[in-house]
């Protein structure tokens, strides 16, 4: 086989195992494996979910609120993570209790960028949690990721949330996304 | 239910503390307190730091409606019903900007930043030249400023907002005081969370006046160290060695109310952010500034309160909520955090990360009473419920009208540790001006 088909199977086979990544992920969030989804994230992740704001079309760069700088829904670390992972395992987080159950959809996965030490990843997500009787939530959004590969396998290092709303349709996000 | 017939039922009992669950989940009464109170009341609509500079705007919102609030061009705040006055439409639907005039997208009327209707397509050959654009102005509240913080009112015959937040009033000066009670103001984290709440808009404004006993909501954030103390606990003042006595102190006339925390003399406050070096010693500073301007009085540490009928302020993790009536079972929470504007750039980044993970609908703390709050709405729907009234009758008749120090109640009553007094004065203000007291 001649050398650019290697690169475009190796490139094929990144992408495949990216998107692997993130239905695993997806499904111990689902599952509630939540000890386990810690340990898929780098020890130095930022996770950040911005608020949108209604802007003119012709500015849109005030469309999100920054990272570091501004107000969010979320913007932390691992070690803020880890306590949402603590708080759920309490027994006493009424939010969580009895547990929501959620189904992550993730789709549109996109390997955008391989050529760093960190592979950068689109996705597009629908996020679906049905809680006690009746009560039925949606959100919807894209994921822009940057999966570093480790020799334990892919680790995710960053985390952008874009979610489509304006006001939070929904009472609380004690989810993962 | 009629409202004539209001006067009959037995909706709010102060004297026995009692409060019908029909106030939550009635249409009529619902629509009555549109009327009564949003439309009577002065609202919070934003902070200064949202509209610095002249033609500066943001949508607000007082009751269900959606208002404008910007900086004219010669620096004057203006609140205006953001509604076209010709057939309705929204004349802005940005959330924020900076604009020399609000063009109506329907038919094109145009208002400039007092509010008033200048160019108006085809004035001559449509409207003959006979529209008196002078009337056909935007629609406007009444705007006033206190510290940094703005309000709206629409009715002319409700008092000056100082005279209407009476005693209450030094809380919010308190509030947009910056902690070192010294240089600067209190600045605007950019981005205003809103979400939306499946409950009626009275739980999360009846809560932050003065709910010291719903701890028990919290068992599982008191468990982590949230807070930039670095111990278990969630507040950062759980870390502080010296136990306070928590002050409710209620305002009958107003339904305003305040909580605090009144320390022994020489406690150390600063032990609050021990964790965070920026921190600890950005609150040294400023508790001996604090100190030196108030004396004793510095040992009672504000932690929040709500101003009638749906502005609560949490002081500690800076913040305020507005609970916007969305119908009988919806709330709308916008939540505003702020920082001391003149704070080292770490001592801000710190109490932004620390805010964000408390409150809010992602904040750990707040994400359990949303849930408490929604199925408590939930669960009073029924028939049946609705004939059993809510109690707030905790410390019912052991109200004081002077706190252990003279200056602690201030023109208020004062109830220590928990209580519902504060909740009983709230709904004894509603039922005032529901007409059903
Ligand atoms: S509704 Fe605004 S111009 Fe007609
Ligand atoms: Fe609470």
């Amino acid at each position: 086989m001649s050398g650019p088909d290697n690169a475009a199977l190796a490139r094929l086979l990144r992408a495949r195992e990216a998107e692997e990544f993130l239905y695993r992920e997806a499904g111990l969030l689902d599952r509630r494996e939540f000890t386990a989804w810690l340990d898929l994230l780098a020890d130095d992740v930022r996770y950040f979910m911005p608020l949108r704001r209604n802007v003119p079309s012709l500015a849109p760069a005030e469309e999100w609120t920054r990272e570091g700088q501004d107000v969010a829904w979320f913007d932390e670390g691992k070690d803020v993570l880890a306590m949402r992972v603590t708080q759920l395992h309490t027994g006493v987080h009424w939010a969580e209790e009895p547990p929501s159950r959620t189904c992550h959809l993730v789709s549109n996965v996109l390997l955008m960028d391989d050529s760093g030490p960190e592979w950068e990843v689109h996705s597009h997500f629908i996020f679906y949690r049905s809680r006690m009787e009746r009560e039925t939530d949606l959100l919807a959004g894209r994921r822009e990721d940057a999966l570093r590969p480790t020799p334990q396998g892919l680790r995710l290092a960053r985390r952008r949330v874009l979610i489509d709303h304006n006001v939070l349709p929904i009472k609380n996000l004690t989810n993962f996304f | 239910m009629d409202l004539a017939d209001l006067k009959t039922r037995a909706l709010v009992d102060p004297e026995r503390g009692l409060v019908s669950r029909e106030i939550f989940v009635d249409p009529t009464l619902y629509a009555a307190e549109l009327e009564r109170i949003f439309a009577t009341q002065w609202l919070f609509v934003g902070h200064v730091s949202q509209v610095r500079r002249p033609g500066d705007f943001v949508v607000s919102r007082m009751g269900e409606e959606s208002v404008l609030l910007v900086r004219d061009v010669d620096g004057e705040l203006h609140v205006f019903l953001n509604s076209c006055r010709h057939r309705g439409m929204q004349v802005c639907r940005y959330d924020q900007g900076n604009a020399s005039e609000f063009a109506c997208p329907y038919h094109g009327w145009t208002y400039d930043t007092k509010g008033r209707l200048g160019a108006v397509p085809a004035l001559r050959e449509g409207y003959f030249s006979e529209l008196e654009l002078a009337e056909w102005g935007l629609v406007e509240a009444r705007v006033a400023e206190l510290k940094g913080s703005i309000w709206a009112c629409w009715d002319a015959a409700t008092p000056g907002l100082e005279d209407w937040l009476g005693d209450a009033r030094i809380w919010i000066e308190e509030f947009f005081t910056v902690p070192d009670v010294g240089v600067g103001e209190l600045e605007l984290i950019a981005g205003v969370q809103k979400w939306t709440l499946p409950c009626n808009w009275k739980f999360g404004a009846e809560n932050f006046s003065g709910d010291n006993y719903h701890n028990v909501s919290h068992a599982s954030v008191d468990q982590l160290a949230l807070s930039p103390s670095g111990k278990a606990g969630r507040h950062q003042y759980d870390a502080i060695p010296q136990k306070p006595v928590l002050q409710n102190i209620a305002y009958a006339a107003t339904g305003h109310s305040g909580r605090g925390a009144l320390y022994p003399p020489g406690f150390d406050f600063l032990s609050a952010y021990a964790a965070v070096p920026e921190l600890h010693a950005y609150y040294r500073r400023a508790y001996a500034a604090r100190e030196q301007q108030l004396g004793e009085r510095a040992r009672m540490v504000p932690h929040g309160g709500t101003i009638f009928p749906n502005m609560s302020f949490s002081n500690g993790r800076t913040s305020i909520a507005l609970w916007h009536p969305a119908g009988p079972e919806t709330c709308e929470v916008w939540r505003f955090y702020f920082v001391p504007e003149y704070a080292p750039a770490a001592v801000k980044d710190h109490l932004r990360r620390y805010v964000i993970r408390y409150q809010g609908p992602s904040g750990l703390t707040e994400e359990d009473d949303m849930e408490n709050w929604n199925l408590a709405h939930r669960a009073s729907r029924g028939t049946i419920a609705r004939r059993h009234p809510y109690h707030m009758a905790m410390g019912l008749g052991h109200e004081l009208a002077a706190g252990s120090e003279p200056w602690i109640a201030r023109g208020g009553t004062v109830m220590e540790g928990v209580s519902e007094q504060n909740q009983r004065g709230y709904y004894r203000r509603w039922a005032q001006l529901m007409g059903v007291l």
